[in-house]
């Protein structure tokens, strides 16, 4: 029944008490959420962990979301802060962490050239601090304008210009590292 | 040649792997559990307009009811009254004094770690924040604690109580976790890579018989101050870039004599003993400028120009924005007219021109100001000055006051471009300031970039005493220009200087030629303000001279009298004028002994160049720096200088580290 319900109608329904909606909700965002999660994290159990973080606080936070931003917009932000807090805990644990911090990924790709390409990609990630490998998970989909990346994550549209310029700038400083070694 | 970052983001794209299906399923479940759990029964809405609430406890609670009340509230004594309540709510446990934050364990200025751990005391706790917005309201935490006092402040009481609020605010929405010690150090997280700070290379010794002549332009920011201040309240030594020390030492409040013949500022140089190398001297020029009569000064047209982006909505900067506002307005005069332009998304005016006497419509629109949406700063400009220019009338003053947290969305290629417009528009009379609230997003450059070409002041507001400070106290200074475009020039005398340095100033130097085209822009200094230079100048014969005389340079200067140490020479313009005045005084080689207002300034220098790890101090170091300022306080009836030896002794515990 809730197929057609746009996301903001069942969140509203879902904030107002119909558990049928969150459910719904929850089962749409699911894979969008997962996928940012993923490339927030740099690694599977990482990703899981923070989706469920995210979705089990989700009740809670849903009182919280004003109609006049974006679901997904707002969703994000959660994700992205609740992003933020593992790493904080992590830090705070001296746990391993496993993802881009480390350049160990995951390498399941079978074909020597995915390898490669993954191999550069959790190079290239691992290489960069944290807030510019944010801004790069989120604008990862290409369905997110900067603007709104930059209401996720806090900053000004002008900060999030700048931080795609910083990434270009590393990436070509790492490509030329590459060259010389 | 590829784009690099779509590489990665379509690599990125390429490796994120489809969730598990038992993972999923699992995590759904978990999710109705919690649902069922938290809002089935429903529960009380969250009445706040954050994206993300969970309040709890009653500090919040508190603390959101002051703010009512800090917003109904209109006069200093109320607002004395009411800032006393929070005093009295939140600072607790605060051992008042050099309690400061826990050295490198204390939170980061930007994002606070949420490890507060008592070194003595294992095994310590860990404050685990659920929630990040919490940790935003508690960022807030100091910003409306420093309000403490914002008539008599007691600065030590201001700084020792923000990070102890940031603890005690942690037990609301945050959980207390058992953890065996030792705590691992805290990687802190520079949230403020965003941060852009202007700086250039440190001013390097110059021989006198090479280049006699030294060119600056007077800089009367003090954005740099607040900054180092709010970094190492933070628990963290600020970035080298981020000291500027001419800022650090034109902070203060100076006591030098007031003018009283046609020259709009006295000039005042005095040479005493460098502090921190017995070999040198120091040589200080003291400007200070008129204090016109009150009641004489003409009418100013306020055109506030407000950053109401999505990261403006936190206490200490959207509100404290409207707070120091409301301490600003009982100061303007009847005549006086505000207008209000927000900018977000699109420009918009919040106020059209309102005298000042319409406090109602005023408070109005000040408080309907609300922060959403992105920012488009280059519009919101442009209404500014289209508004200024509206309202301007024969002899009036027209001021453009921009409140941004952050860098102007003008795409950073067109920062010259904006530079140029800005300039463009000081030529027809309407300046631009530049007042910054938070942190982690601040571009400083473009902050003061934008204030130097708009001929107007930068600060850096992180609380309602700065606020006072900036706007209340200095509201004539930093308004009325008494003199623009003011050139400082010295020529040393290679016959009683071997070598000189400027202290600071690095981003206001000028070439020797600019002194005399008065083309080139520079600083200008406004009713009352006082602008300090130091030069550290190396006798001729000191054991302290750093080079070896040339051997085939003529250097001969035997026919040249020693008796004057230096020639000073200011030009300046009055304002609005095209022609520059020149005035020269030459200063006399004879050192003296140093008032107090020497001494702090040197202490101040001292400290500046400590945070920016120069090597011309030797072995004086942090403590020497405490001892000299704190001898050196004075009067201080604001407390500036006590608080800033607080700040000395607590980076010298930073920077043990």
């Amino acid at each position: 029944m809730f197929m057609e319900s746009s996301e903001e109608a069942l969140v509203l329904a879902a904030a107002d008490g119909d558990r049928a909606a969150f459910v719904a909700l929850a089962a749409r965002v699911y894979d969008r959420l997962f996928a940012l999660a993923f490339r927030l994290t740099g690694a599977r159990a990482e990703a899981e962990d923070l989706t469920q973080d995210v979705l089990v606080a989700l009740p809670r936070k849903l009182a919280g979301f004003r109609a006049e931003a974006r679901f997904s917009t707002w969703l994000y932000r959660v994700a992205v802060n609740a992003a933020h807090d593992r790493r904080r805990r992590d830090v705070t644990r001296a746990r391993a962490n496993a993802g881009w911090g480390e350049v160990e990924v995951a390498r399941r790709a079978e074909a020597a050239e995915d390898r490669t390409r993954q191999d550069w990609l959790a190079g290239a990630m691992a290489a960069l601090p944290e807030e510019l490998r944010d801004t790069v998970a989120l604008l990862t989909d290409g369905e997110m304008t900067q603007a709104e990346a930059a209401e996720v994550l806090g900053v000004s549209p002008g900060t999030v210009a700048w931080r795609i310029s910083e990434v270009k700038k590393r990436l070509a400083d790492l490509a030329r590292q590459e060259e010389t070694l | 040649m590829t784009d690099p970052f779509d590489d990665l983001t379509k690599a990125l794209k390429s490796a994120t792997p489809a969730p598990d299906t038992a993972a999923r399923d699992a995590h759904l479940r978990a999710a109705d559990a919690a649902f069922e759990k938290n809002l089935a029964p429903h529960q009380e809405p969250a009445p706040q307009a954050r994206p993300i609430s969970d309040r709890a406890g009653w500090t919040a609670r508190t603390r959101d009811g002051v703010r009512t009340m800090l917003t109904t509230l209109t006069s200093r004594g109320g607002l004395a009254a009411s800032t006393a309540l929070v005093a009295v709510g939140i600072v607790f446990l605060t051992p008042v004094g050099d309690r400061l934050p826990l050295p490198g364990r204390a939170p980061a200025p930007v994002e606070p770690m949420p490890i507060m751990a008592e070194p003595a005391v294992p095994p310590a706790p860990i404050m685990e924040e659920m929630d990040s917005e919490a940790g935003d309201r508690f960022r807030a935490a100091p910003t409306t604690l420093a309000e403490e006092a914002p008539l008599g402040r007691t600065a030590p009481v201001a700084l020792g109580s923000a990070p102890q609020a940031g603890l005690q605010s942690a037990d609301g929405a945050v959980q207390a976790i058992p953890l065996p010690a030792p705590i691992p150090e805290p990687v802190v997280r520079p949230e403020a890579d965003t941060e852009a700070f202007a700086n250039a290379e440190v001013n390097p010794v110059k021989v006198t018989a090479e280049t006699p002549v030294s060119t600056f332009s007077v800089d009367v920011d003090t954005a740099s101050y607040a900054v180092v201040r709010s970094s190492l309240i933070g628990g963290q030594l600020p970035p080298k870039d981020a000291v500027r020390v001419e800022e650090m030492i034109n902070y203060f409040p100076y006591a030098y004599p007031a003018p009283d013949g046609d020259m709009p500022f006295t000039a005042n140089v005095s040479v005493f003993e460098t502090p921190w190398n017995a070999d040198t001297r120091l040589m200080r020029v003291a400007l200070q400028g008129e204090l016109p009569a009150i009641a004489d000064r003409p009418a100013l047209n306020l055109v506030f120009l407000i950053d109401t982006s999505g990261s403006m909505q936190a206490p200490n900067k959207l509100e404290l924005l409207k707070q120091s506002l409301r301490l600003m307005l009982p100061e303007l005069r009847p005549d006086d007219q505000i207008a209000m332009v927000t900018y977000a998304g699109s420009a918009g005016v919040a106020l059209e021109p309102t005298p000042a006497s319409d406090r109602t419509a005023i408070l109005g629109a000040l408080d309907g100001l609300t922060a959403g949406g992105s920012t488009a700063g280059q519009a919101g400009l442009e209404a500014a000055y289209r508004l200024a220019e509206d309202m301007h009338d024969e002899g009036e003053v027209g001021r453009i006051l921009l409140a941004t947290d952050g860098d102007f969305n003008v795409g950073l290629s067109d920062v010259d471009a904006l530079k140029d417009y800005i300039a463009d528009k000081r030529d027809s009379g309407t300046y631009l300031s530049v007042l910054g609230f938070g942190r982690g997003n601040l571009d400083d450059a473009t902050m003061q970039a934008l204030a130097q070409n708009g001929n107007g002041q930068a600060a850096y507001i992180d609380s309602l005493s700065e606020a006072r400070k900036a706007l209340v106290d200095q509201l004539t200074g930093a308004l009325f220009p008494i003199a623009e475009d003011v050139k400082i020039q010295v020529e040393f005398n290679p016959a009683a200087v071997a070598e000189y340095r400027l202290i600071g100033y690095e981003t206001r130097a000028l070439k020797r030629e600019d002194f005399n085209n008065d083309r080139v822009d520079a600083g200008e200094i406004g009713a009352g303000h006082a602008v300090t230079a130091l030069y550290e100048v190396t006798p001729v014969g000191s054991p302290a001279i750093l080079n070896d005389p040339l051997r085939y340079a003529a250097t001969n200067t035997d026919d040249v009298s020693d008796e004057e140490m230096a020639l000073l020479r200011l030009r300046w313009k009055a304002p609005g004028a095209d022609d520059s005045t020149l005035f020269e005084q030459p200063v006399a080689n004879a050192v003296g002994t140093p008032d107090s207002e020497a001494q702090f300034a040197a202490a101040i220098a001292g400290f500046g160049q400590l945070l920016r790890g120069s090597d011309y101090l030797g072995d004086w170091g942090w403590g020497d720096a405490a001892a000299l300022a704190s001898a050196a306080r004075g009067e201080d009836s604001f407390g500036y200088r006590a608080e800033a030896v607080t700040l000395i002794r607590l980076a010298e515990s930073l920077a043990a580290q």
